[in-house]
C-alpha cells in the first residue's frame, strides 16, 4: 500500500529505463518511439497523481516521504512542465543524435524534482538533490560545443561545491537534532544549540538554492539557459525550481524559532531578486536574459517561504505562484524555441508581422513574468504578496514590488521590437508546428489559470503532513 | 447590462484581432460601428438608471470569481461612475470617427481600441479591487502599444517611460490595496465592503501608510505634480487619437480612484491627510498652468494644461477632507465639481487633441512658430480650436465653467487654502489666448501657407464633443442631479 503512494514516481522510473532502453534499439529516424515511451509515461504519473489528489495528507516510507497537497502539486506541475518541455522541443530533438537519451534524462530530473517536493527526511532529500542534479549536467551538455561543455562544466563544479554543502549542512542538523525525519528533527532541534542548528540550516538552504537557482546558487542558470538547447534550457531554470523551493518550505517550516530562519529567506529572496533584475537588465541574448529573469523570480518564491508557517496562505500561494511561474517560464522558451535564429532582443523585430501568434504568445507570457492581470504570475504575485505582508514581511513586499518595476524595463525591451517593423533581423528558418503550438498553448494557460482562479486554488489548499 | 457594455468591444477587437482576412475599410467602420452601439447601450442604461439608496449601486451584477482571495466579478454604477461611463463611450466613438481615413494598420488600430474601450467601460463599473486593478493595468497595457505602434517621434522611448512610469504607481496601488485587504475582517477585495467596514479607522500609522500607497499609485495616473513627467512626452509622441483618449479617460482613472476607493475606504487617513492632498492640488494647478504657459508646442502646452485641469479635481477631493463637519453644503459642491470637471476636461481635451492631431497630420510640426495667421487657410479648424480654447480655459456657457465654478466655491467655502489656485485660471486664459494669436491669427506665415481645413472626419467627432461640452454648460441640471447624490455619500463617508 505504501508503495502504491508512489506510484507517479515509479511511472516515471519506468518510463525512463524504458526510453533509454527503446532508444537503444531503435534507429536514428524512429526515436519518436522513445519520446511516445516519455509522453506516455508522464501522463501515467500525472493520471496516478490525480486519482489521489483529494485524499488526505499523509506521509509514507516510515514518514520519509510526504503525501499531501503540495507534493501532489509538485508533481502535477512537474509533469505538465516536462510535458511542455518536451512539446516545445520536438522541433529541435527530433533525429538529432541522442533524442532518447535526452527523454530519459528529463524524466529522471523531473523524477527528482517531484522526490524533492515531497521530501520529508534530510536523507531522501539529499538523495533527490543528486537525483535532480546529475540528469541536469547530461543535459546542459549533451550538445557538444564549447559554450554547452562550459556551461556544463560551470554547473557541474557548482552543484558539487553546493551538493557538499547540502550534505554538510544536513549532517550537523542530524548531529544536533538526533533524526533525519522532519517531524522527529524538529522536536530534536528544539533543545540544539542556536549556532548549530542555524549552520546546518543555512548549509541545507544554501544547497536548495543551487538547485532553485537562488542566490548564492545562481551562477550556473544564465550560461545553462544561454548555451544549452532550447528544450533543456526551459527544463532547467523550470522544474528543478518547482521541487526545491517547497523542499525548502518543509525544511524551513520545521525549524526552531531559537535561529531567525525567516529573516535569512527574506534577505535571500530580496537579494535574489534584487540581483536578477539588475543583471537581467543589461542582457541582449534573449535565453541569457530568461535565465536571469528566472532567477529574480526566485525570489519572488521565496516570499511565502520566508514566511511559512505564520500565515495559512503561504503554502497554497507558494504552489499557486509556482504552477504559474512554471507554464508562463516555458511559453517564454517555447516562443524562444519557434524561432531559434532570432538569438537577441533585437532580432525579434517584426515577429509580430510574420508570426502574430508567436507575438501574442510572447507578449503574454512575458507580462504574465511582470505580473499583470489577468495572468497566471499575477495572481501568484498577489497572493504571496499578500501572504508576506500578513506574516509581518511588509518591507519584503515593499522590495519586491519595487523589482517588479525594473523587470519590466527588460521584459518591455524585447515585447518593443517584436512589434516594429522588420529591418535586419534574420530570417526565420523552417517551421517548427510543435513550438509554436506548445507556445500558444502555454499562453492560453497562462490566461486561464490567470481567469480561472476561482477554480484552480481550491486544489492548492489544504494541511501538511509531518 | 452593464458586463455586455464591458465585453462587447473585447469580443469586437478579439474578432478584429484574429481575422487577417479583414479589409481594412470593414474594420474601420466596423469600429465606429461597435462604438456607436456602445454609445446607445450607455444612454440605455442612463435613462434606466434610478438613484439608488446612498452607498447602493445600480445594475449591480456580482458572479464567484476567486472567492479564495475575497474577490468575485461585482460591478455597477452609481452617480460618481455614470458621467465617465457616458464620457468613455463619446470619446471612444469620436476617436473611432476621427480614424476612419487611417492609413497605418487601421484593423490592428481598430481592434487596440476597442480593446482600450473595454477596459475604460471595465474600470469605470469595477467595484472590486482586483477586477479595478486588472482593468487599470490592462489600460496602461494598450496604450503602450498605441503609443509605441501608432505614435510618431521618440514614440518607443516615450511608450516605455509611460509604461514604466505607470506601471510604478499601479503597484503602489496593488500595495493598497493588499493593506485594505488584509485590514479587513474577514478578508476581502469587495469595494463596497471595504467602504462600509472603512477597516483602517482605528489604526492611523497603517492607515497613512495604505493611503501614501494608493495616493502614490493615483497620482502618478492623475498625473500631479510632482509625478507628472511622464505625461508630456507621451501626449507629444502619441498618435492624435491616442492622445485623445489617454487624456480624456486614462487620467480619469486615477481622479475616480480618489472618489472610487481612497476618500470613503480610509475616511480618517483622508482627512488627516487632506491638507497635503489640498497642496498638491494647489501646485498641480499653479504648476501646470505655468509650465503651459512657457511651451511653444501646441500638443504640450494641452499635455501641462491637463496637469492644471486635474489639478482642480485633486484640489476638490482634498478640500472635501479638510473639515470633519460643518461646511457639508461646501464640501459636497466640491465633490459635485470634481466630478463635473473630469466629465469637462474629458471631452474639451479629447476635442483639442484631436484637433492638434491635424497640425501633425497636415505638416508634421506641433511648434506654434512654425505657424501664423492659420485662421486664413484653415478657418473651420481656427473656428474648432478657438471654441476648444475658450472652453478649456473655463467661459462661462462651457463645462469647464460649470465644473470650475462648483470646485472653487465648494473649496474655498470649505477652506479659504483653495482661494490660492485662483491665479491658475488666470494663467491658463492667459496661455490660450497667447496660442491662439501666435498661431491663427496675423499675416498667413511658415507652414501655415496650403494648411487644408478641416475634413469631414475630422469635423465632426470635436464638433460632437464640443457640442456636448457646450450643452452641459448650458444645461448642466441633468449631470449635476446625476452628480449630487453621489458626491453627498462620498461626503458622508469620508466625515464618518
Amino acid at each position: 500500500m505504501q508503495l502504491a503512494a508512489l506510484l507517479p514516481e515509479a511511472c516515471l522510473v519506468v518510463g525512463a529505463v524504458a526510453a533509454l532502453l527503446a532508444g537503444s534499439f531503435l534507429p536514428r529516424t524512429r526515436q519518436w518511439g522513445a519520446r511516445l515511451i516519455a509522453v506516455t509515461a508522464l501522463v501515467a504519473s500525472g493520471a496516478a497523481t490525480l486519482v489521489v489528489l483529494g485524499d488526505p495528507a499523509r506521509t509514507v516510507m516510515m514518514s520519509a516521504f510526504a503525501v499531501d497537497t503540495a507534493t501532489n502539486v509538485v508533481r502535477l506541475v512537474v509533469v505538465a512542465g516536462t510535458l511542455l518541455v518536451i512539446g516545445l522541443g520536438v522541433d529541435e530533438l527530433a533525429g538529432q543524435q541522442r533524442e532518447s537519451e535526452t527523454y530519459a534524462l528529463l524524466l529522471l530530473s523531473a523524477l527528482g524534482a517531484s522526490v524533492l517536493g515531497g521530501s520529508n527526511d534530510l536523507l531522501v532529500l539529499a538523495v533527490a538533490f543528486l537525483l535532480t542534479s546529475i540528469p541536469l549536467y547530461a543535459l546542459i551538455g549533451i550538445r557538444r560545443d564549447a559554450g554547452a561543455a562550459e556551461a556544463a562544466l560551470k554547473t557541474y563544479l557548482l552543484g558539487a561545491l553546493f551538493g557538499i554543502l547540502l550534505l554538510l549542512g544536513l549532517t550537523v542538523l542530524y548531529g544536533v537534532g538526533g533524526a533525519t525525519a522532519y517531524a522527529a528533527l524538529a522536536d530534536g532541534l528544539r533543545t540544539a544549540p542556536a549556532a548549530a542548528t542555524a549552520a546546518g540550516a543555512v548549509g541545507v538552504v544554501a544547497g536548495l538554492m543551487f538547485k532553485a537557482g537562488g542566490v548564492p546558487g545562481h551562477f550556473w542558470v544564465p550560461d545553462a539557459a544561454q548555451a544549452a538547447g532550447t528544450a533543456a534550457a526551459g527544463f532547467l531554470t523550470t522544474i528543478p525550481k518547482v521541487g526545491a523551493l517547497v523542499a525548502v518550505y518543509r525544511l524551513v517550516v520545521g525549524l526552531p524559532d531559537t535561529v531567525a530562519w525567516s529573516l535569512l529567506v527574506a534577505v535571500i529572496a530580496a537579494v535574489t531578486m534584487t540581483l536578477g533584475n539588475l543583471a537581467a537588465l543589461a542582457q541582449r541574448d534573449v535565453r541569457r536574459l530568461l535565465g536571469w529573469s528566472t532567477v529574480s523570480q526566485v525570489g519572488y518564491l521565496l516570499l511565502p517561504v520566508a514566511v511559512a508557517g505564520r500565515t495559512d496562505s503561504a503554502l497554497p500561494s507558494l504552489l499557486l505562484y509556482l504552477a504559474g511561474y512554471a507554464v508562463t517560464n516555458l511559453a517564454a522558451f517555447a516562443v524562444v524555441a519557434a524561432v531559434p535564429e532570432r538569438r537577441t532582443v533585437d532580432d525579434h523585430r517584426g515577429l509580430a508581422a510574420t508570426s502574430p501568434w508567436l507575438a501574442a504568445a510572447l507578449v503574454v507570457s512575458l507580462l504574465s513574468l511582470v505580473g499583470t492581470p489577468p495572468t497566471a504570475v499575477f495572481l501568484g504575485k498577489l497572493t504571496v504578496f499578500t501572504a508576506a505582508w500578513d506574516g509581518g514581511l511588509a518591507w519584503l513586499v515593499v522590495v519586491a514590488a519595487a523589482n517588479t518595476v525594473v523587470s519590466l524595463f527588460y521584459y518591455l525591451r524585447w515585447i518593443g521590437p517584436a512589434f516594429r517593423a522588420a529591418g535586419g533581423a534574420p530570417q526565420d528558418g523552417q517551421r517548427r508546428p510543435y513550438a509554436l503550438v506548445a507556445a500558444v498553448l502555454a499562453a492560453a494557460c497562462v490566461l486561464a489559470l490567470g481567469l480561472a482562479a476561482g477554480a484552480v486554488s481550491p486544489v492548492v489548499e489544504g494541511p501538511v503532513a509531518r | 447590462m452593464l458586463s455586455v457594455i464591458v465585453f462587447v468591444p473585447l469580443a469586437a477587437a478579439a474578432v478584429l484581432a484574429a481575422a487577417p482576412g479583414v479589409p481594412d475599410r470593414w474594420a474601420r467602420w466596423a469600429w465606429l460601428a461597435v462604438s456607436t452601439v456602445e454609445v446607445a447601450l450607455v444612454a440605455v442604461v442612463v435613462a434606466g438608471y434610478d438613484t439608488p439608496a446612498a452607498g447602493g449601486l445600480a445594475f449591480e451584477e456580482r458572479v464567484r470569481w476567486i472567492p479564495s482571495v475575497g474577490s468575485s466579478y461585482h460591478v455597477g454604477v452609481d452617480g460618481l461612475s455614470l458621467p465617465l461611463l457616458a464620457l468613455t463611450a463619446a470619446v471612444f466613438t469620436a476617436c473611432a470617427g476621427h480614424a476612419v481615413r487611417e492609413e497605418h494598420r487601421p484593423r490592428a488600430q481598430a481592434a487596440l481600441f476597442l480593446f482600450l474601450e473595454f477596459t475604460c467601460f471595465g474600470l469605470f463599473v469595477a467595484q472590486d479591487l482586483i477586477l479595478f486593478f486588472l482593468f487599470f493595468d490592462l489600460s496602461i497595457v494598450g496604450m503602450y502599444f498605441a503609443i509605441a505602434g501608432w505614435g510618431h517621434g521618440q514614440r518607443a522611448r516615450s511608450a516605455m517611460k509611460f509604461f514604466l512610469y505607470t506601471f510604478l504607481g499601479s503597484l503602489a496601488l496593488l500595495l493598497g490595496f493588499i493593506g485594505l485587504y488584509l485590514a479587513a475582517d474577514p478578508h476581502t477585495f469587495d469595494i463596497p465592503e471595504l467602504v462600509a467596514a472603512a477597516p483602517l479607522a482605528g489604526s492611523p500609522g497603517v492607515g497613512g501608510l495604505v493611503l501614501a500607497a494608493l495616493l502614490l499609485g493615483l497620482a502618478v495616473k492623475t498625473p500631479t505634480v510632482p509625478f507628472h513627467t511622464w505625461l508630456p512626452p507621451a501626449h507629444t509622441d502619441a498618435s492624435a487619437i491616442g492622445s485623445a483618449v489617454l487624456a480624456a479617460i486614462l487620467l480619469k482613472m486615477g481622479t475616480y480612484g480618489f472618489v472610487r476607493i481612497a476618500m470613503p475606504a480610509l475616511p480618517d487617513a483622508w482627512r488627516a491627510w487632506s491638507w497635503a492632498i489640498l497642496t498638491i492640488g494647489v501646485v498641480s494647478v499653479l504648476y501646470g498652468a505655468l509650465v503651459a504657459l512657457a511651451q511653444t508646442n501646441v500638443k504640450r502646452m494641452i499635455a501641462y494644461t491637463s496637469v492644471n485641469h486635474m489639478g482642480y479635481v485633486v484640489l476638490a477631493v482634498g478640500a472635501a477632507g479638510v473639515v470633519a463637519d460643518g461646511a457639508r453644503e461646501a464640501r459636497e459642491l466640491a465633490v459635485t465639481g470634481a466630478v463635473t470637471q473630469m466629465v469637462s476636461h474629458g471631452l474639451i481635451t479629447a476635442a483639442l487633441f484631436l484637433l492638434a492631431g491635424v497640425l501633425q497630420e497636415r505638416t508634421g510640426s506641433y511648434e506654434m512658430d512654425h505657424y501664423g495667421g492659420l485662421a486664413g487657410p484653415a478657418p473651420r479648424f481656427a473656428a474648432l480650436f478657438a471654441i476648444g480654447a475658450f472652453a478649456s480655459l473655463g467661459l462661462p456657457g462651457f463645462s469647464g465653467f460649470v465644473a470650475e465654478f462648483q470646485i472653487f466655491a465648494g473649496s474655498i467655502g470649505a477652506t479659504w487654502g483653495a482661494a490660492l489656485a485662483l491665479p491658475g485660471i488666470l494663467v491658463t486664459a492667459a496661455l490660450f489666448l497667447r496660442a491662439l494669436q501666435r498661431v491663427f491669427t496675423g499675416p498667413t506665415r511658415g507652414k501655415s501657407h496650403g494648411f487644408g481645413d478641416l475634413r469631414a472626419h475630422e469635423l465632426w467627432p470635436v464638433a460632437a464633443l464640443l457640442t456636448l461640452a457646450l450643452l452641459i454648460g448650458v444645461v448642466p441640471w441633468p449631470l449635476l442631479d446625476l452628480v449630487a447624490p453621489a458626491s453627498a455619500t462620498v461626503v458622508d463617508l469620508v466625515s464618518r
